[in-house]
């Protein structure tokens, strides 16, 4: 056998390990339900805006913080801590991508994912969708 | 000529239809003409007789040379219908406006999927000309090559053709008229153009300098690579390996400037996307770095080849991949599949099918004749020599593909999920999941870049003196990484030990590319010009490296939130699962705030004709008075999103200096467009009498006659000398004025902004007894506020640097490589 091959089977393997090590990094979609039930775990969660939970958000007190409530498809709600600044359209975007963890009650979310409206609803190939990320 | 098939019925006024019916015939044309010349290439790459093959030659040539003049002539007119905004093309409505300055056109033509198929399609056929221009040198692969890049013409074509075939749609025509594509109402009047009074307009984030340039550099880079592609396909179905010494000057030109562009994009993404950097492992970044590693991989192993005759079957592999990844970015990027993960995919045509298609007839037929020619690719076999050159390159390439590998991996997970219905999401900090891997890689290739040169192809050097020639190189970088650790430092520990001291490891590892290879050009090349290829252009990805080490191991918060109001307490375990992000700071206007080394002001917020909303902020630094201290103006601006989204997306602003960028953006601000709902209260005072309000109150302490000497002659002025006394024992003067200039009276109010305050002297009640009527105003949107982020990236310079560097080698390389073949 070559050393080349030696080599090669090596880096493979190294590189198999990092996608494997990798793997333990990635995190899941949940549901609001089933991300109750993993306390502290990171995850990502697909919601829309509870409108019955009013949007808390005041830059002069703390730029920094923002309390909102969610729901999912499946009629769980959630509060929703976010330590940054407001998206911009957040309470007008139609789907929102969170990222964070849940604590007790509320899930403390590390960022957000808009999808925003569009204006070209007639036409399905327009853009429907206008992905914004927001994250820390 | 007003007249359209479908709708014979109305007639429509004010259409310009002319420039469409040509771009659709125009299209068609170059489908079939890329088709034609693909068949006749193909003829002639396979003719056995000189003269059979000279006419297909022929046909050939003139086939690729219409469909050039058919591509050019598209572009020509979809920029025409662009630039005249005619908004009866659904193209020019959904990607212009009329407000749009004239270098931002560009950008609108390639917004859209369509526009950027012609852009690509356009670098085919200028490279492909070039190609025929020397057709009277042509080897046997040259053909092979035209092959190749006539088809995948005929697959771009058939993107933006447009056509129906047995009611499925094939591709999407940039010259589809509105009134086609959406089902408004107001589309079926005749007059409907004089309704639609202006374009959609451009995406505020692509209205930016860098979006009119790095397209179309990237898509000279995605164009490039066909070629080497079809030089490697060339040569597996002739079985014949002579065409490397060709194909290596494009290679090397595509590397230079499919790595320019990538980097393009990413001064964009630094100077205009708020990510807070250049580089997020976004997955169409990633989709565009793939290519570009494996490309480089490709031009290392086949370098190898030439001077030992081994490493055949990588540099195939490696060739086709390049061209292979290119297309899958296309698909990743085009598809909408990215959607939940990518900031900046392009929006879903619906063509999905079509792209994947696209995809598979080039994978395919690839592999199949790779598999098929596996064997006559084999080495000769012999024992590979451990101290020589291209036992270092090979490895070096080998990591290089390995880590791309792992790269697209991670950026294909969407892909999977789509395909086995999973549910997987991207890790929690998907940037430093590619971090702590390519960290390892930049140390491994930056110290083979380093070496490689020094080291003898087929080895058999005399034994020290390659540890000899590393001497000087090595004590120098042993000195230089002192001087980095020791004034520059790397800050970055949040991600523990093992990462710092791997950012340190990969610090020296980029220095000693530098160094060695600019070592190697002066000392042992003795700055020969022809030869500083290799060695430019390790240094510039040396330079890169440090770059990158330098100004992410040391980005540092200055907006770290300090103005003390309601400020959550940080978490001294670091527990708070959002991390720490409080690193916006509230700017109020005018008040001086303190952010780390500055002390920062908020000073006015200005609009221009294109409603960018301008904020002034002076940024002072702080210390000792007897030094002069730094002091300097940034304009972060917002612009009024379009595209359907609400609200404003944040441009940010840097300070350059030569070691550090100062780099900021709005991430909120108060919008004063809605009127002021909130009235003055009146109240009636005299000297000595105070007012209270919900804070404090106001005295009022004195009033002058014209205080001021410098006033217009026939100007009185009464100005009213106040205080304002705020419940935490601020105390604020406030002078509101009355001006009489003849019979015009005007009132001066003044304001505390800290208190939310406005005051206005009304009128004088009784002139006897000294009462005066003064108004009180309390406004939560009267203090002009902004929340900033504030970043300092020091040494970033050393990467755009290395970036020019690099590309400067590839160019050198080519260049020299050209010669070398045209004198052969």
């Amino acid at each position: 056998m070559k050393k080349t091959h030696i080599i090669l089977l090596v880096l493979i393997a190294f590189a198999i390990v990092v996608l494997i090590s990798y793997t333990g990094d990635l995190s899941s979609y949940e549901t609001i339900g089933s991300a109750k039930q993993k306390q502290g775990k990171f995850l990502n969660l697909i919601v829309k805006m509870d409108k019955t939970v009013p949007v808390q958000y005041d830059p002069v007190k703390d730029p920094n913080l923002l309390k909102f409530g969610v729901q999912d498809s499946l009629g769980g709600k959630i509060n929703v801590v976010f330590h940054n600044t407001m998206p911009t359209d957040m309470d007008k975007s139609e789907r929102l991508v969170l990222k964070g963890k849940v604590q007790g009650d509320v899930f403390e979310c590390s960022a957000i994912v808009l999808k925003c409206p569009s204006k070209y609803k007639d036409n399905p190939n327009a853009n429907q969708e206008q992905p914004v990320t927001f994250t820390n | 000529m007003d007249t359209s098939t479908n709708a014979a019925a109305v007639q429509f006024i004010g259409e310009h239809l002319l420039p469409g019916q040509l771009g659709y015939f125009l299209t068609t044309l170059s489908l079939v003409a890329s088709l034609v010349a693909t068949f006749s290439f193909a003829k002639a790459f396979y003719a056995k007789e000189v003269s059979v093959q000279n006419d297909w030659k022929k046909l050939a040539n003139i086939a690729f040379i219409i469909e050039s003049i058919a591509v050019f002539s598209c572009f020509v007119i979809l920029f025409y219908v662009i630039s005249n905004h005619m908004f009866e093309y659904k193209y020019s409505y959904m990607h212009s406006d009329k407000n749009l300055p004239a270098e931002y056109l560009l950008s609108c033509f390639w917004e859209g999927q369509e526009g950027s198929f012609l852009l690509w399609s356009f670098w085919h056929c200028v490279l492909g000309l070039i190609v025929i221009a020397k057709s009277k040198k042509w080897k046997q692969e040259s053909y092979g090559v035209m092959l190749t890049l006539s088809f995948t013409q005929f697959c771009l074509a058939t993107m933006v053709v447009g056509l129906y075939v047995f009611g499925y749609k094939i591709g999407s025509s940039p010259f589809n008229l509105l009134r086609d594509e959406m089902n408004w109402p107001i589309l079926a009047r005749p007059d409907y153009l004089q309704l639609i009074k202006d374009g959609t307009g451009l995406n505020t984030l692509l209205q930016n300098y860098w979006m009119v340039i790095h397209p179309p550099i990237l898509f000279l880079g995605f164009a490039s690579t066909t070629i080497p592609f079809g030089f490697a396909v060339a040569g597996l179905l002739k079985k014949d390996n002579n065409w490397m010494t060709n194909a290596l000057p494009w290679a090397t030109f595509s590397a230079g400037i499919l790595g320019l562009g990538i980097m393009m994009g990413a001064a964009w993404a630094y100077e205009s996307l708020t990510f807070g950097g250049y580089w997020a492992w976004d997955p169409v970044e990633n989709a565009s770095l793939v290519p570009w590693l494996i490309l480089v991989s490709a031009i290392h192993t086949a370098l190898i080849y030439r001077k030992t005759a081994t490493g055949l079957r990588v540099t195939y592999l490696f060739f086709g991949l390049s061209f292979l990844f290119v297309i899958y970015s296309t698909f990743l990027t085009r598809s909408g599949i990215l959607g939940d993960t990518s900031v900046h995919a392009f929006t879903d045509l619906g063509m999905n099918g079509q792209l994947l298609t696209f995809l598979l007839v080039l994978v395919l037929p690839f592999f199949i004749l790779y598999i098929s020619r596996y064997k006559f690719m084999a080495d000769p076999v012999k024992e590979d020599a451990v101290d020589s050159r291209e036992f270092w390159m090979l490895v070096g390439s080998l990591v290089l593909f390995l880590s791309s590998i792992v790269i697209i991996t991670i950026t294909s997970i969407p892909v999977f999920n789509k395909i086995f219905g999973t549910k997987i999401a991207p890790p929690e900090d998907p940037a430093f999941a590619h971090n702590q891997v390519q960290v390892f890689v930049a140390i491994i290739i930056g110290t083979l870049s380093a070496i490689g040169q020094y080291l003898k192809y087929k080895g058999g050097a005399k034994k020290g003196s390659f540890l000899k020639s590393m001497r000087v190189p090595l004590i120098i970088t042993a000195l230089i990484s002192a001087v980095i650790f020791i004034f520059v430092g790397i800050a970055f520990n949040e991600k523990g030990i093992g990462f710092l001291a791997a950012l340190f490891v990969a610090t020296v590892s980029s220095v000693f590319s530098i160094v060695s290879n600019a070592h190697y050009w002066v000392v042992i090349l003795k700055l020969k010009f022809k030869s500083a290829g290799a060695s430019i252009g390790h240094i510039g990805f040396g330079m890169v490296l440090l770059g990158i080490v330098l100004s992410s191991g040391n980005k540092t918060v200055l907006s770290w939130n300090t103005t003390g109001i309601n400020v959550i307490q940080k978490d001294p375990n670091n527990k708070n699962p959002a991390g720490n992000p409080m690193e916006n700071i509230t700017l109020f206007e005018g008040v001086n705030t303190d952010m780390g080394k500055y002390m920062v002001t908020y000073v006015r917020d200005t609009i221009d004709e294109l409603e960018k909303k301008f904020f002034e902020l002076k940024f002072v630094e702080k210390g000792d008075n007897k030094i002069k201290k730094d002091s300097f103006y940034l304009y972060p601006d917002v612009l009024k999103n379009n595209k359907g989204m609400e609200g404003f997306s944040a441009n940010p602003s840097s300070k350059h200096y030569w070691n550090k960028d100062i780099f900021v953006y709005v991430t909120s601000f108060q919008d004063h467009t809605d009127e002021d709902t909130v009235s003055f209260k009146s109240n009636q005072i005299k000297i000595g009498d105070s007012v209270f309000y919900s804070n404090g109150y106001v005295k009022l302490e004195n009033v002058l006659v014209n205080p001021n000497p410098n006033r217009a002659a026939g100007v009185n002025e009464l100005v009213l000398q106040m205080a304002v006394h705020s419940v935490t024992g601020l105390k604020y003067d406030v002078s509101p004025t009355i001006r009489l200039e003849g019979m015009n009276m005007t009132m001066i109010p003044d304001t505390v902004k800290a208190q939310n305050l406005i005051l206005n002297f009304n009128k004088v009640v009784d002139q006897t007894k000294g009462i005066l009527e003064i108004g009180i105003k309390e406004s939560s949107s009267l203090s002009n506020l902004i929340t900033l982020k504030a970043y300092e990236f020091p040494f970033i310079n050393v990467l755009w640097i290395g970036v020019l560097v690099m590309t400067l080698g590839f160019m050198i390389s080519t260049w020299a490589r050209i010669k070398i073949n045209n004198a052969k």
